[in-house]
């Protein structure tokens, strides 16, 4: 492995870009699924019965810790990119994960 | 990247950035007690704002994961012809098609 593979900036990178293949990868069954109101709420209601299974609701969670992940470690890029900050990568990476972790939390503490 | 498609990630970040703090929030209020479809469009169906504000969301979203992914398409994979280019813009239009229309089926 790489010296530069070891950084924390290379770890945020990294989770960044994992956390965005899975969103995009998830946005088109997303908007299909949300589509299915065209056929009335039944349809959207029969959707919803369908997905309702508790690994369904885990895998819903890790889309949402990707969601939060991927704005917290975007909005650090910015942040680096945009504003006259010198950030310390390690804490930063580690409050972006908490932060999106915290909110995957919360989330299956509600649909639980 | 060029510099355009560099801007255009990065304002569309910006706005990413505040609609996706809406969206989860919007997600973690909708979902306690379970979500029903009744509920849901009751809440959503008629809402201009909301509409207003999803349009915006889902043309942020198509302009900003296309690039994203040729971003990282081209450095993780030895793929750099104008064929990427064509596939990352399709699926934006994709993305904006399955997005709007999804929009409408739930806010109109």
């Amino acid at each position: 492995m790489r010296a530069s593979h070891t950084q924390p900036g290379f770890l945020a990178a990294l989770l960044h870009r994992i956390a965005g293949i899975t969103l995009a990868l998830f946005l088109p069954i997303h908007f299909l699924a949300l589509a299915t109101a065209l056929n009335g709420a039944d349809a959207l209601e029969s959707f919803l019965r369908a997905t309702s299974h508790p690994v369904v609701k885990f895998a819903e969670g890790v889309i949402v810790v990707a969601l939060a992940l991927h704005m917290a470690l975007g909005l650090r890029v910015l942040a680096i990119e945009f504003l006259p900050v010198r950030e310390r990568t390690r804490l930063a990476v580690s409050l972006c994960l908490a932060a999106a972790l915290a909110v995957g939390l919360v989330f299956l503490l509600n649909v639980a | 990247m060029t510099a355009a498609l560099f801007l255009a990630q990065r304002l569309s970040a910006v706005v990413l950035a505040f609609a996706v703090a809406v969206h989860i929030g919007t997600i973690l209020y909708a979902v306690r007690g379970g979500l029903t479809a009744g509920e849901v469009l009751a809440r959503t169906r008629g809402n201009g704002w909301f509409l207003a504000f999803y349009l915006a969301f889902v043309l942020a979203v198509a302009i900003h994961a296309p690039i994203g992914l040729r971003n990282i398409l081209r450095e993780w994979t030895p793929w750099r012809s104008r064929g990427l280019d064509l596939v990352v813009a399709a699926f934006g239009v994709l993305l904006l098609f399955l997005g709007l229309r999804a929009a409408f089926a739930v806010f109109v």
